[in-house]
């Protein structure tokens, strides 16, 4: 009878413990409004609290979350979204095309929202019927499908958004499969679960606690000592010791984004001043003088995938006619001699994280050798943020966090009217091929385009680009179900405490 | 006394007018647009116009200034820029925190430095002399972050005794609360011990050798009576205040200690919004704990003054 | 930093004092270890086996070897020849952010004590408010300001401790104030000027000296706190505290990277506080 009792006891205590993950991230995450949000860490609370219209696979293919099919307009113009029904949101409130609309309305016009840009090409939302929505867009645009697998197409419950006015990301109400309990600012954020949720089958746990731990070091040490249940942005270097440990498991995919070197071309007359930023050879030289593999090696410890465009060679819009180029110390000091420049200097402006230093550093040894002098300039990021708006730096090594349509990691960037353009760049081919790629909806055809504009921008080099880093993971063994895709979100649907 | 008490407060004021332009003026110096540091990554132009404009971050500085003052004359301390929440609630749930990683702190300390420094005044000049010296004095020598990082890893990754970091409230679980502050409260009482060590030490040394303890020693009455009953009780009296003073500045923030351990307290929170430009977050917490420190300075100097008579002229 | 309080010292320079100071063991180590580091600090090009910033793919963190005495870092560094230089920049870091609060102190707390009325209460008011800041919180918002760079966080550490020379200078000045050799000066007609400088510094050098000391000890660790949060001294280049910040991330891996940065540190900071403790005793005629 005692052997029933402790066996019981240890199966509900079991339970109990299983009843909750936790979960450790590597910032605070900001406002949990997904149409105010603007950071990557707050994707990830998201990922528990809000569904989408559509999602991501592993390979980077739409699939059906809110929205269970899409149909593009004869002239693209228009598409056509089918919801899922019974679909409630956390206050009980239907999620119907009405609310559709509602809320991508409201991602395009409150004030402060933050998917203004990434919405600006729909200009109007029809609710067809209950459960049909149409977008209507003043021009074709291909990357509207991967904008609505983020948080524009996060959908919040109107009535409690009309309630709360601007003070909605204190009390968030979604329709994901869990819902918001309390937050504690840079403590942490309980969410518990919603009985309503129509995929109900996929969640086995009974609340998340999101605990921000910026300490890279400390997070792994809470993992270890069993306070955390689950790490994201493990340290590349702490891999090792861990695949060791059999009470834990590593998980790893490519990042969207990328990590490269931004060069002043052109954005302000420091370009001009520079012979880095106005002679393209010297440009060409500073590649050459890199060995993309030894800095992934060396700075990432393997953990990441050499790359020269702004999407990964595994990619399928990656431009196979611009391979990553081989370093090559001879040629670039011969590019210089060319060049009339003997021992060209320029000033690096490298942000203060510990994976940014080590890369610049290692760039400036590397560069060494070719002749560079490079000075290594840590800047804070807020300063360094302003700095590059404005124009005033050589070179800075910039990290992107990545979308999922390759026109996300590229227009903003290098088309001329581009908003984060810090280079300068202006190539009018180079725009022209990138607004047809954005205008086209057939892969193959993207894909040649992208692959003629690959082949300039790494001719002209307004950024280098070094690699893309891997996603890592850090989780207990008795955890299943964690689905590694390239966006780097931590899916809840699935994941079970065994 | 009481011209005392109010002399005293009458310098308050423009102490705390003196901190609040100080650290408004700071905060603006840091370079940067912070519209465009909150904006995120994306830095959508649209987002940044409303921050500047809903921050008056296009008008002078004085108007600025004169904007939060009123807003703080009012007790509204204004908003985190980064969160939307309003500082004060952010203030509010922090207060406690902070209070008693800081009060931990303190009785800590009180207890390594007064031991350590009357073990080392009695036997002064021998080796119980310099192991206490030293003792405390470790605590002054290594930073803070390095001897925190070093416990996580012993305590809580090797020896799995106590929580590698974070914070849970008393009332939801005591134990848990103890275990997660004992490490941070003993980093950052370490580096006081020393000080109070110190002055515990020489307050001793002087008053083990006046009249007073002669007499008391002639009566024939134990050392250690003597030194417990007698000295220690003297000797207390300017230490105490120290640690008044102590506290004060624990509740600034133990800036790097609650970044290693996670402790959601002030420090922590006043650290990231410089790094963010979440300007009102520094001035509205700075603000606060100035007060309290003040505060807790007027109280260790009545409680000084009240104590030593020769203060009174 | 602001926790180091300072007694009220009774001052009279003895020369009894110097005997005094050589009995205490405490304090004749914490000078031998000083001197040994500055000597190391100016000595480090001759005594360094290797160039502090050469990198290299092939020695990425190597255990101490006897090709590395005491390993390498994340670059392949070798962390003896670091060690060796780093204690320049952290040795400086003491002394100029001291000295700078020296100098801005010093002045500022004689005219407060010697001047009195409404330019005592102006600056005593504006010192207590950056008192009452928290200290790292004030250097860290002026590093940021000026950039993140060593010399940048030796001002804002120097800047920051100066409330502190201000507060100790006052309170000497106006114990000093009410002696009779100032009386006497006064009335031989001795302009203000010259009683400050010629009467009344002189006697209250002590207590600033062991201040000072003590003070270097703090700022060597605020250096280190700075770098801590990326403030500090700029890579390559090395100093003791950086190399803490950036071995944080590999205490599992490579230990090395921090044990001895982290000794280092401690080691000069407890010598500068033995030697203060010291000096303190020493010119502090109530201890025996």
């Amino acid at each position: 009878m005692r052997k029933l009792i402790f066996a019981a006891l240890a199966a509900v205590t079991a339970l109990a413990h299983a009843q909750t993950l936790r979960i450790g991230l590597a910032e605070d995450p900001d406002i949990l409004d997904p149409t105010m949000a603007r950071t990557f860490v707050g994707r990830i609370v998201f990922a528990g609290l809000c569904d989408k219209l559509l999602d991501l696979d592993e390979k980077l293919n739409i699939v059906p979350q809110l929205a269970t099919s899409y149909q593009w307009s004869a002239d693209n113009k228009a598409l056509t979204l089918k919801l899922r029904s019974g679909v409630t949101f956390h206050d009980g409130e239907k999620l119907d095309a009405q609310a559709v609309k509602f809320n991508l309305e409201r991602h395009k016009n409150m004030q402060g929202s933050n998917r203004r840009g990434e919405l600006a090409v729909v200009s109007s939302v029809d609710a067809v019927d209950a459960s049909t929505v149409r977008i209507n867009l003043s021009a074709p645009f291909a990357p509207l499908l991967a904008v609505l697998t983020d948080r524009a197409g996060m959908m919040v419950s109107p009535k409690a958004a009309q309630a709360a006015g601007d003070k909605f990301g204190a009390q968030p109400v979604c329709s994901g499969p869990f819902r918001f309990v309390e937050r504690v600012a840079q403590d942490r954020i309980v969410l518990e679960r919603f009985p309503n949720y129509w995929n109900k089958g996929e969640i086995h746990f009974n609340r998340i606690v999101y605990q921000p731990i910026v300490d890279s070091t400390v997070r792994l040490a809470n993992l270890r000592s069993g306070q955390l249940d689950f790490i994201e942005r493990l340290a590349p270097n702490d891999v090792p010791g861990l695949k060791s440990d059999s009470r834990f498991k590593v998980a790893r995919i490519v990042e969207i984004g990328y990590q490269g070197i931004t060069i002043n071309t052109g954005k302000s007359e420091m370009a001009q001043k520079n012979p880095l930023g106005k002679d393209a050879r010297v440009r060409e030289a500073f590649e050459l003088s890199l060995d993309r593999d030894a800095i992934v090696k060396v700075a990432m410890d393997g953990e990441a995938q050499v790359g020269n465009q702004w999407v990964a060679p595994s990619n399928r819009y990656y431009g196979k006619s611009a391979p990553s180029p081989k370093r090559n110390v001879e040629r670039a000091r011969q590019l210089l001699k060319e060049a009339g420049v003997s021992n060209p200097s320029f000033t690096l402006m490298t942000p203060t994280t510990s994976d940014a230093q080590r890369v610049a550093q290692v760039v400036q040894a590397m560069a060494k050798d070719a002749g560079f002098d490079v000075k290594i300039q840590s800047t804070e990021f807020a300063t360094s943020l302003n700095l590059a708006d404005k124009g005033q730096f050589e070179a800075y090594v910039l990290a992107w966090s990545g979308r999922a349509d390759p026109d996300g990691n590229l227009q903003t960037f290098i088309a001329c009217k581009g908003p984060l353009n810090t280079s300068g760049y202006c190539n009018p081919q180079v725009d022209e091929a990138i607004e047809k790629a954005r205008t086209t909806l057939d892969p193959a055809e993207r894909a040649k385009l992208y692959d003629a504009v690959a082949l300039q921008v790494t001719k002209d080099r307004p950024i280098v680009y070094l690699f893309h880093r891997h996603w890592l993971w850090a989780h207990c063994a008795k955890l299943s179900g964690l689905r590694t895709i390239p966006d780097g979100m931590v899916r809840v649907q699935g994941l079970k405490m065994n | 006394m009481l011209n005392y008490l109010l002399q005293r407060l009458a310098t308050i004021v423009p102490t705390l007018f003196f901190v609040s332009v100080l650290i408004f003026g700071l905060q603006q110096l840091l370079p940067g647009d912070p519209a465009i540091a909150l904006a995120g990554e994306d830095r959508d132009p649209n987002v940044v116009a409303f921050l500047r404009a809903k921050f008056h971050l296009d008008e002078p500085l004085p108007v600025r200034y004169w904007y939060w003052l009123s807003g703080v004359l009012h007790g509204d301390l204004g908003d985190s820029v980064r969160i939307q929440k309003p500082v004060s609630e952010l203030v509010a749930e922090k207060l406690p925190v902070t209070l008693q990683l800081a009060t931990m702190a303190m009785l800590i300390a009180l207890v390594i430095g007064i031991t350590a420094g009357v073990v080392s005044a009695v036997k002064k000049d021998t080796w119980w002399d310099y192991g206490a010296n030293i003792f405390a004095l470790w605590g002054l020598s290594t930073p803070n972050f390095w001897l925190g990082i070093l416990l996580i890893l012993l305590f809580a990754v090797q020896l799995g005794w106590l929580p590698a970091s974070g914070y849970v409230s008393p009332f939801e679980d005591l134990k848990g609360n103890l275990a997660a502050m004992i490490m941070p409260a003993f980093v950052l009482g370490n580096a006081f011990a020393a000080v109070l060590m110190r002055h515990t030490r020489s307050a001793m040394l002087q008053v083990l050798s006046s009249d007073y303890v002669r007499t008391a020693r002639a009566k024939g009455l134990e050392e250690r009576v003597v030194v417990l009953k007698h000295a220690l009780r003297n000797a207390l009296i300017p230490v105490i205040t120290l640690g008044a003073l102590g506290l004060g500045e624990l509740l600034g923030g133990a800036v790097l200690t609650e970044q290693v351990f996670s402790i959601p307290g002030f420090g922590k929170l006043i650290v990231d919004a410089v790094f963010n430009r979440d300007y009102s977050v520094v001035q509205g917490v700075v603000l606060c704990t100035a007060t309290a420190y003040l505060a807790l300075n007027l109280l260790a100097d009545l409680a000084y003054y009240l104590v030593n008579p020769r203060m009174r002229h | 930093m602001a926790a180091i309080v300072f007694e009220q010292l009774e001052v009279t320079p003895r020369r009894r004092a110097w005997r005094r100071l050589m009995r205490r063991g405490g304090a004749m180590f914490g000078l031998a270890v000083v001197t040994l580091f500055v000597l190391i600090a100016v000595l480090a090009p001759l005594l360094a086996p290797y160039d502090p910033v050469a990198t290299s793919w092939s020695t990425v963190r190597a255990a101490p070897s006897s090709a590395h005495l005491f390993g390498a870092d994340e670059l392949g560094r070798d962390v003896l020849s670091r060690i060796l230089w780093g204690a320049r920049a952290s040795i400086l870091a003491g002394v100029v952010s001291v000295s700078i609060s020296l100098a801005f102190g010093v002045p500022i707390g004689m005219l407060a004590g010697y001047l009195g009325r409404w330019v005592d209460a102006l600056i005593s008011r504006i010192t207590d408010a950056m008192l009452a800041c928290p200290f790292l919180i004030l250097a860290i918002a002026l590093a940021a300001f000026l950039g993140p760079s060593l010399t940048n966080a030796m001002i804002a550490i120097g800047i920051t401790a100066t409330p502190i020379f201000i507060r100790l200078t006052r309170a000497q000045v106006l114990a000093a104030k009410s002696e009779d050799y100032v009386e006497a000066a006064r009335a031989l007609g001795n302009p203000h000027w010259r009683i400050a400088l010629r009467h009344i510094f002189p006697n209250i050098v002590a207590p600033l000296i062991v201040q000072a000391t003590l003070a270097i000890a703090a700022a060597v660790i605020a250096e280190a706190s700075l770098s801590f949060l990326g403030l500090g001294q700029q890579p390559p280049a090395p100093s003791w505290g950086s190399m803490l910040n950036t071995a944080r991330n590999y205490v599992d891996q490579a230990p090395w990277m921090a044990i001895w940065p982290g000794l280092s540190i401690f080691l000069l900071v407890l010598s500068f506080n033995l030697l203060g403790d010291g000096l303190r005793d020493a010119l502090d005629p109530r201890h025996k």
